[in-house]
């Protein structure tokens, strides 16, 4: 997985780091938070992947179990990572994470379904750049089937550039700081 | 059955051959072991000869292992065609950090052009 990687020269943003809220395009009020570690926090994920229909599974993730939803949220949450929970109340709505992956982050977004088509990917997405951004990352790529149109127009309305269209899936990558000189 | 196990030297080519020697262990399958030339691999050719000679013998299987050169895919779906074999075999793709399960350019060529049927080991 180390390959090299192609990114963007040009720095995207600025983006707005979380906590921050904002009303969906269905009157609901929303809450972006960091994911602060607290036990709370990870069932509340752990209950939203628990309903997350399989149809919008990618990739493998996320997985299908509860035994496996946990190994991989441990993965996922640890302390190298930065997570971005949207919470409606005390549901979590979605989430996002960047993982560590060599000197850039990969990148993942979910939404749950009852949430979707409500503009709050766009809100979970920009939050969680800006929270990237004010930890110093400085490049982040992802994956995604070429298929889903709606994700990758989120992506490139962000910024993100196509780095990589020769496999399976799409690969984009986004600039959030300059390569020290 | 009449089993092609194409292996480059990434990790998940190290579980399939693992796996389908466990398999052929089994069911006596007559098994092919090709190893084939994936400039991404983290695996020399002949390091992956020695392990699938270890794996072997630990499973006390004898399996023709042969090395192919030219384009992996392609070479795999041409040898499984013309030399009658019933099934190929490969990895199940690389996982990114994030556990996204990424398909190899090799495997995506040889499900989409492969007449014979194709298991990707998990």
């Amino acid at each position: 997985m180390s390959r090299d990687r192609r990114y963007p020269e040009e720095v995207s943003g600025p983006f707005e780091s979380p906590p921050l809220s904002f009303i969906d395009r269905t009157d609901r009020e929303m809450k972006l938070t960091p994911y602060d570690g607290s036990k709370e926090d990870k069932e509340a994920l752990v209950q939203m992947y628990l309903d997350f229909d399989p149809s919008d599974r990618a990739q493998g993730i996320p997985p299908g179990q509860e035994s496996r939803i946990r190994t991989w949220l441990d993965t996922i949450l640890s302390d190298e990572c930065l997570n971005v929970i949207a919470w409606d109340d005390q549901t979590v709505a979605g989430h996002a994470t960047l993982v560590p992956d060599g000197d850039a982050y990969e990148l993942a977004i979910f939404v749950l379904q009852a949430y979707q088509e409500a503009g709050i990917g766009t809100y979970l997405i920009k939050s969680l750049l800006g929270y990237g951004a004010a930890n110093d990352v400085r490049k982040v790529w992802l994956t995604v089937e070429r298929w889903n149109r709606p994700a990758v127009g989120l992506y490139k309305k962000v910024g993100f550039e196509t780095s990589n269209a020769e496999s399976f899936e799409l690969e984009m990558a986004i600039r959030l700081h300059k390569d020290p000189t | 059955m009449k089993v092609l196990l194409g292996i480059g030297g990434a990790d998940d080519s190290i579980k399939a051959l693992q796996k389908t020697i466990d398999r052929a262990t089994a069911t006596n399958d007559e098994l092919t072991v090709a190893i084939v030339e994936n400039p991404n691999a983290d695996r020399t050719p002949n390091e992956v000869e020695d392990a699938v000679q270890k794996y072997l013998d630990e499973a006390k299987l004898s399996a023709t292992i042969r090395h192919v050169e030219g384009d992996p895919g392609s070479r795999l779906v041409d040898i499984a065609e013309t030399e009658g074999y019933e099934e190929i075999v490969l990895g199940g793709g690389q996982t990114s950090p994030m556990g996204k399960i990424q398909i190899g350019q090799i495997a995506e060529f040889v499900l989409l052009n492969s007449h014979k049927t194709v298991t990707l080991v998990r």
